[in-house]
C-alpha cells in the first residue's frame, strides 16, 4: 500500500542482502521435513503510528486461524508474529531469523510495500513462500513477478484507477487532486488519471509529515471542483477528512483511497460520513464466509475489521486449502504452488481467483462510510466499479 | 491567487504559529535558564493531548476536558522533573540528549499501551463549532480562530508574567546568570522545577487545543518538536519574545510558502515538475529562512546573554 522510498530502499536492501548472504546456511530443506505441524511467519508493522493497521492484519489471520481449530490444511499450525516496526532493516533481520531459527514454512503478512520490497529476495531466495496479505506494490505484479510470491490482496495502482473510473461513472468533470509528495503518492495520483477522463484542477502535494491542512483546503475551497480526490493513509487521513469537514468543504464529494477505512474510523467517526472510498472488499458484504468472519472477528476482538483484516482472514484460508491440497507435504514446492494458485477457498469478498502474476483477478467496488445501528462506522458498498478486473502489469509478468 | 485566500492562508500561518509558540515557549525557558536540552517537551505536547481527549471523553465536555487536562500535564512534567531531569542538570549536553530522547521512546510506547495506538478522537465544543464564511464556499471553523484567540491570550499573559513579576524577574535573571542568582539566595532548583512545569503545562495546552484539529496519536509530538526546536533557535534561545515572534514567523512561512510556491514556480516552469518541485521547496523554506536568518544574526533575532 505505502512505498517509502521505494526504489532508495531497495538498494539498500539489495545491499545488505548481498552481504549477509555470504555467512548465511541455506536453509533448504526445511519445511515438512518430518515435523508434524506447520510454522507460518507473520509479518505485521505492531508498533509506531501505523501500529492499527498491522493489529488488524494479524487478527485478521488469527481469527481465521480461529475458525480452522488452529489447524492449517489439517496440520496444527503455529504463528510467529514479526514486528516489522515499520524499518526495512529490521524486517529483514527478523524475517531471515524465523526462517533460518524458527524454520517457518510460509511467510505472511506484511502492510507496507517498503517491507515488502526488503523481505522479499531473503524470504523467496531460501525457497520459502511469501504471501502478501496488504501490500501489492506493482514492481512485483510485471517484470518483477515472482514464482514463490503471492497476494491476497490487490495491485496499488487497480484501487486508485477504480477511483478515478468511478469518478469518470458519477460524471464529474473537474477534479483536484492531493496525495504526498512521495512515490507511492505520485502513483496514486497516476493511477487515478489513468481512467479518469475529465480535467484535473490543480494536483496539490504535500509533505508526508503534513499535520495541517487547511492552505489546501482553502485552495481547494478557490477551486471549486466536482469532487476531490485524495489519498492520505494512516494519520494523515484522520487529520484530513475531520479538517475537511470542519471547513465545511463536505458537499464537494470526498473521493479516496486508503483514507477512510475501518482502521482510521473511529477517529474520524462522524466526520466521515458519506464520505467515499474504493475497495475490494467491505465488511457489509452479504455472503455466508463474510457473514460469519465480520460477526466473529468483533466479537473476539472488539472493532470492526478492515481490508488488512479481511485479507489476511483469507490468507489463512488460502494457506488451509493449499496444505489439504498437498497433503501436508510442502516440501515439494512445485505441487504447493499450484494448490496456492488454485486458490480454492471461500473467499471473505465472494469471487476470488489469481492471475498469472499470482495477484488476485477481483471485483471492484465504490464504498461509502456509514454509520452501523449500534453505533459504529464502518464503509459499505455502493456500487461494483470494475467486474473481475486483472491488474494492469499482469501481461508483463514471465514467471521464472 | 486571490486577496481573500491570501487572507485565509495568513490566518492560518498565525493560528498555526501560535500552537508552535505554546510549544516553543516552554521549550525555550528550558534551555535559556537550565542550559538543559529536553528532547522530551514534545512528549508533553502528546501527553496534553491525550490527557484532554480522554478526560474530555470521560466526563462529556470539552471544558471540563481542558480544564482538568492543565494540572495532569503539570503534574506529568513535575515527575518527570523529578523523576529524570533534575539528575541531568549538570551533566553535559550529549547525557541529556540521550537520557531525553529515551523518555521520548518510553512515553511514546507507554501512549501506545494505555490508549492503543489507533488515532483517538476529540470533539470540537458545541459552542465553537461552525465556521465563518472568509471565502465562497470556504468556512473558517470558529474552533481555529478561538486556538488563534487563545494562544494570543496565553502570550500576552505570559509576557506580563515574565516582564512584570517577581518570579519573571528571576527567570529572566536565571536565563542570562544562573550561577549568579543562586549566589543571591534563590533557589534555584525550585525556580527550575517551577519553569519546567509551567513549560510542560503550555506544551500540554497546546496539545489540549490542537486535539480537536489533529489526530492525537502516539508520536504526534515528535513532529512539533523538531519545528518548535527551529522556532526557539530563530527566536534567540531563552527569549520568549523572540519565540513569539519566531513562532509567527514559522507558522507564517511554513503556511504561505507551501500554499505559494507551486504557484510562482509555475511561472518559470511546466505545470507538473513545478507541483512537485514546488512542494519540496515550500516544506524546505523553514530551514532555509532559519539558516538565512543564523547567517545575519548567529544568536537568533532576540539573543538573551551578550
Amino acid at each position: 500500500m505505502v512505498t517509502i522510498g521505494r526504489r532508495a530502499l531497495l538498494g539498500t536492501t539489495l545491499g545488505t542482502g548481498a552481504a549477509l548472504a555470504m555467512p548465511a546456511v541455506r536453509a533448504g530443506a526445511q519445511g515438512g521435513g518430518g515435523s508434524p505441524g506447520v510454522k507460518i511467519g507473520l509479518v505485521a508493522v505492531l508498533t509506531g503510528p501505523q501500529a492499527a493497521l498491522g493489529t488488524q492484519l494479524r487478527d485478521g489471520f488469527l481469527q481465521g486461524l480461529k475458525h480452522l481449530d488452529g489447524k492449517l490444511g489439517g496440520l496444527p499450525a503455529e504463528v510467529v508474529v514479526i514486528d516489522d516496526e515499520l524499518r526495512p532493516e529490521v524486517a529483514v533481520t527478523k524475517v531471515r531469523a524465523a526462517i533460518e531459527r524458527d524454520k517457518v514454512d510460509v511467510v505472511a503478512g506484511v502492510v507496507f510495500s517498503n517491507i515488502l520490497a526488503a523481505i522479499i529476495r531473503p524470504v523467496t531466495e531460501s525457497g520459502t513462500f511469501l504471501i502478501s496479505t496488504n501490500a501489492g506494490p506493482s514492481t512485483l505484479a510485471g517484470r518483477g513477478c515472482n514464482p514463490n510470491f503471492f497476494t491476497t490482496s490487490y495491485n496499488n495502482d487497480q484501487v486508485h484507477s477504480v477511483m478515478g473510473q468511478a469518478a469518470q461513472d458519477s460524471g464529474y468533470r473537474r477534479v483536484f487532486v492531493m496525495t504526498p509528495n512521495y512515490q507511492a503518492g505520485r502513483d496514486a495520483a497516476a493511477g487515478f488519471k489513468s481512467r479518469f477522463k475529465g480535467e484535473v484542477v490543480d494536483e496539490v502535494y504535500v509533505p508526508l509529515t503534513q499535520l495541517d491542512f487547511s492552505a489546501e483546503l482553502a485552495k481547494i475551497a478557490a477551486a471549486k471542483p466536482d469532487a476531490l480526490f485524495t489519498f492520505m493513509p494512516g494519520g494523515l487521513g484522520v487529520n484530513l477528512v475531520r479538517q475537511y469537514r470542519q471547513a465545511g468543504l463536505a458537499n464537494i464529494p470526498f473521493l479516496s483511497t486508503f483514507t477512510v477505512d475501518e482502521a482510521t474510523l473511529p477517529a474520524q467517526g462522524e466526520a466521515a460520513l458519506g464520505f467515499y472510498s474504493a475497495a475490494s472488499w467491505a465488511p457489509n458484504m452479504e455472503n455466508a464466509a463474510n457473514l460469519k468472519f465480520v460477526r466473529d472477528f468483533e466479537a473476539a476482538y472488539g472493532y470492526v475489521p478492515a481490508t488488512y483484516a479481511a485479507q489476511s482472514y483469507d490468507s489463512a484460508m488460502l494457506l488451509d486449502s493449499a496444505i489439504r491440497k498437498v497433503g501436508g507435504r510442502l516440501a515439494d514446492k512445485d505441487a504447493f504452488r499450484a494448490a496456492l494458485r488454485a486458490a480454492d477457498f471461500r473467499s471473505v469478498r465472494g469471487p476470488f481467483k489469481f492471475g498469472a502474476n499470482h495477484y488476485p483477478v477481483q471485483d471492484f467496488w465504490l464504498c461509502q462510510v456509514a454509520k452501523r445501528a449500534d453505533g459504529k462506522y464502518q464503509t459499505e458498498t455502493v456500487r461494483k466499479v470494475l467486474e473481475n478486473d486483472t491488474d494492469p502489469y499482469a501481461a508483463e509478468c514471465r514467471m521464472r | 491567487m486571490s486577496l481573500g485566500l491570501l487572507l485565509v492562508q495568513g490566518l492560518n500561518g498565525l493560528q498555526f504559529g501560535v500552537l508552535l509558540f505554546l510549544v516553543a515557549a516552554g521549550l525555550t525557558l528550558v534551555f535559556g535558564v537550565m542550559d538543559f536540552i529536553n528532547l522530551a517537551h514534545g512528549v508533553q505536547y502528546m501527553l496534553g493531548a491525550y490527557l484532554g481527549a480522554s478526560l474530555a471523553a470521560l466526563t462529556g465536555s470539552f471544558w471540563l476536558g481542558l480544564v482538568l487536562a492543565l494540572p495532569a500535564a503539570l503534574l506529568c512534567g513535575l515527575l518527570l522533573e523529578w523523576l529524570v531531569f533534575r539528575h541531568l542538570y549538570d551533566r553535559d549536553h550529549l547525557s541529556q540528549v540521550l537520557a531525553t530522547f529515551g523518555v521520548i521512546l518510553f512515553l511514546n510506547q507507554a501512549v501506545r499501551a494505555i490508549w492503543g495506538s489507533a488515532p483517538l478522537q476529540m470533539p470540537v465544543p458545541p459552542l465553537l463549532e461552525g465556521g465563518i464564511t472568509l471565502l465562497p464556499g470556504l468556512q473558517y471553523p470558529v474552533y481555529r480562530i478561538a486556538i488563534l484567540a487563545a494562544g494570543l491570550a496565553t502570550a500576552g499573559l505570559l509576557w506580563l508574567l515574565v516582564e512584570r513579576t517577581r518570579v519573571g524577574a528571576l527567570v529572566r535573571a536565571g536565563a542570562t546568570h544562573a550561577p549568579m542568582v543562586a549566589a543571591l539566595g534563590v533557589d534555584i532548583r525550585r525556580l527550575f522545577m517551577l519553569v519546567f512545569g509551567f513549560g510542560a503545562m503550555l506544551a500540554g495546552f497546546a496539545g489540549v487545543m490542537a486535539a480537536p484539529i489533529l489526530s492525537v496519536d502516539p508520536g504526534m509530538g515528535d513532529t512539533v518538536l523538531i519545528l518548535a526546536f527551529v522556532v526557539i533557535v530563530i527566536g534567540g534561545i531563552g527569549s520568549v519574545r523572540g519565540a513569539f515572534i519566531a513562532a509567527l514567523l514559522v507558522g507564517l512561512i511554513e503556511t504561505i510558502g507551501r500554499s505559494l510556491m507551486p504557484d510562482l514556480l509555475r511561472l518559470v516552469m511546466a505545470a507538473s515538475p513545478a507541483r512537485q518541485a514546488g512542494a519540496a521547496i515550500g516544506s524546505m523554506l523553514v530551514y532555509i529562512a532559519m539558516a538565512l536568518i543564523l547567517a545575519v544574526r548567529p544568536r537568533g533575532l532576540f539573543p538573551v546573554r551578550g
